[in-house]
């Protein structure tokens, strides 16, 4: 049993970490009040810079190549979020279908690109993953240090610190507050001073770049490669987590986690002696059909911002 | 695409041939359109009565299954079985909508949240229930003669293309969707209940059984859009690694028909050429097929913005009187 644990809990860890960086950039959008179905697309855009840039820099930068390929996939999603930003706030759009349009545009354009740079599909293998490494003494508690400490990519333990700033950031800083009340009663924010077209910006943006570090996180952890289905669903699932944790970064992290023990599940289930009679496909749509749960308020009350997905207009009640 | 260093010229030239170039590419591109006509039918009746369903592509995906075991597993002669195996796939679109539908009315879930996630259900189900039929396999068998929309007619006008009479199963549709819309009491109930639900339900409407019954309505069109697929063009169904992205060039073609069963004609029409037309873009320009998707995504994009647009061109147009 507990080989079964040193052995699922690493997959776990590993690929629910691009879930929740992406998830904790949709609470950030959506606490501000603006919808973000385009986490996938800008997922998508993420993981194809991530590994562009992988490929093309790989011999200047060596080793810290992934960690900087991180960086400018952070900053080309948060670029991409501001036509979502840009689509929902300012000019009103309905937020749902501009999200959609990301969705459709970001896969769209990081294909093209890919067909033009490489004439072919899927882009060449990167040699410059990211590493996974011992944590020096906690690795040597028994039972948790090999579950917990052995060859973790650092990318995890980022995700999880990550986590945790968020929390810190919208519950315990003025920001946090502002962000907050803009995505509650915009109204009363703004009789307050505060510019809520201003800190929704920066929150789409700061969402947008979350989702770009979580797309390039996948694609230099679990696929190496970047193609048409390398991203697929992994962005919605992020949505279902962030909802499943009710719109707050520490529920989001605990979802996201247990989401990627889900997909662990389905990928190792056959070489599990216990499990190995329940088909996959149970593991596979075990999220999705959690979030409906959630939704439909059988486990608790998930309840969304109030101002979620109303543009907000000036001297309009 | 100037963007891109590519020559638009003979990409343009490349399209229009892919879509019109011969008896055989009008047939294909025909054949492209009757699933875009349902998928956008789907979409633009979830509008009308208010609801956003993105589930089109779920529904589709449950609705191509269902018409090919239909196809498979009964021997009937041809005028029940095909009718059957479209039905089948009505129904099983139909139950797809359904569930979004009754925790939206009764328990106010979002449905757009709901449906994304059927989507991802259907697909892994399906899946699942291909490998169990196939017997470890990805592929499920052809479907019979008796219930394929395949015809030798229409094959033989368009030089041995796959265009089958599912077009006419689509238009139909289109016609249906506009007499209920139109012309009876329940498309009344369901437009009131899009436009103020509050009002409707002044009124003496039941505004949850309109939105049950819209998702129904809606995830029938979808079911039908994937018994296209299965019937007419495939003729048989293998596992899938992603969406079909029918369902969601569905919304686009909703978008740009505002919803109407005529305009859903002309975007499924435009669509559907582009989307066929685009193949022959690599071979004859080598341009990558993806600059449609990219057009298709910023036509949503630009309707989506719509709204500033009309007020720049209201405001000028102050300006105007004002001088």
């Amino acid at each position: 049993m507990l080989d079964v644990l040193y052995f699922i809990i690493p997959i776990t860890i590993a690929s629910a970490a691009p879930l929740i960086f992406t998830a904790i950039g949709g609470v950030f959008s959506e606490r501000s009040g603006v919808i973000n179905i385009g986490l996938e697309g800008l997922m998508i855009m993420g993981a194809f810079i991530g590994i562009l840039f992988n490929l093309f820099f790989a011999d200047t930068f060596g080793a810290w190549t992934p960690w900087l390929a991180l960086l400018v996939a952070m900053f080309v999603s948060a670029l991409f979020a501001t036509l979502h930003a840009v689509a929902s706030i300012s000019f009103r759009a309905d937020q749902v279908v501009s999200g959609v349009a990301i969705n459709m545009l970001g896969l769209a354009i990081a294909l093209f690109s890919v067909k033009m740079i490489f004439g072919k599909g899927q882009t060449d293998f990167i040699q410059q993953k990211i590493p996974r490494f011992n944590v020096p003494f906690l690795e040597d508690i028994p039972i948790i240090g090999p579950m917990f400490f052995k060859l973790v990519y650092g990318s995890s333990i980022m995700a999880i610190a990550v986590a945790f700033i968020a929390w810190f950031v919208i519950y315990k800083t003025p920001f946090g507050l502002r962000l907050r009340s803009v995505g509650e009663h915009p109204m009363a924010a703004d009789t307050m001073g505060i510019k809520v077209t201003k800190i929704r910006y920066i929150a789409v943006l700061i969402s947008g770049g979350l989702a770009g570090i979580g797309g390039a996180v996948y694609s230099q952890t679990i696929t190496n490669d970047f193609g048409h289905a390398t991203i697929n669903g992994q962005g919605f699932m992020a949505l279902a987590a962030m909802i499943f944790g009710k719109w707050h970064p520490l529920g989001a992290l605990g979802a996201a986690l247990f989401f990627g023990f889900a997909q662990a599940l389905a990928i190792s289930s056959s070489s599990i002696k216990l499990l190995a009679d329940i088909p996959s496909v149970y593991f596979h749509i075990f999220p999705y059909v959690l979030t409906i749960l959630a939704l439909a308020g059988f486990l608790g009350k998930a309840k969304a911002p109030k101002a979620l997905g109303k543009p907000y207009v000036k001297g309009n009640r | 695409m100037l963007i891109s260093d590519y020559n638009p010229i003979t990409g343009y030239i490349a399209l229009w041939n892919g879509i019109f170039g011969d008896s055989y590419a009008i047939g294909e591109t025909i054949r492209q359109i009757s699933p875009y006509l349902l998928a956008g039918l789907a979409v633009a009746f979830a509008f009308r009565t208010g609801l956003f369903n993105i589930g089109v592509e779920g529904q589709l995906i449950v609705g191509w299954f269902a018409a090919a075991y239909v196809g498979i597993a009964f021997d009937l002669p041809k005028i029940i079985h095909l009718p059957f195996a479209l039905i089948a796939a009505a129904a099983a679109g139909a139950l797809w909508g359904l569930v979004p539908g009754i925790l939206k009315a009764t328990l106010k879930v979002h449905e757009v949240i709901v449906t994304i996630m059927m989507n991802y259900i259907a697909l892994h189900v399906v899946n699942a229930l291909i490998k169990t039929l196939s017997g470890g396999g990805f592929k499920l068998e052809r479907i019979h003669q008796s219930a394929s929309l395949r015809s030798e007619f229409l094959s033989n006008l368009t030089d041995y293309s796959t265009l089958h009479y599912g077009i006419f199963v689509a238009l139909a549709m289109v016609v249906v969707m506009w007499f209920i819309l139109e012309k009876t009491k329940t498309g009344f109930e369901l437009k009131s209940v899009g436009y103020n639900d509050n009002a409707a339900r002044y009124a003496g409407m039941s505004a949850n059984k309109n939105i049950v019954l819209a998702m129904v309505i809606s995830g029938a069109f979808a079911g039908l859009g994937g018994a296209m697929e299965a019937l007419g063009t495939f003729g048989n169904m293998s596992s899938m690694g992603g969406f079909t992205g029918i369902g969601f060039d569905g919304i686009a073609v909703a978008l740009l028909g505002a919803n109407t069963p005529l305009g859903v004609i002309f975007g499924a029409t435009l669509f559907g050429s582009l989307k066929y037309g685009a193949n022959n873009m690599p071979n004859e320009a080598g341009i990558p097929v993806e600059i449609v998707s990219i057009i298709i995504a910023l036509v949503i994009f630009f309707v989506a913005c719509g709204y500033i647009i009309r007020v720049g061109l209201i405001r000028l147009r102050n300006k105007k009187e004002e001088k």
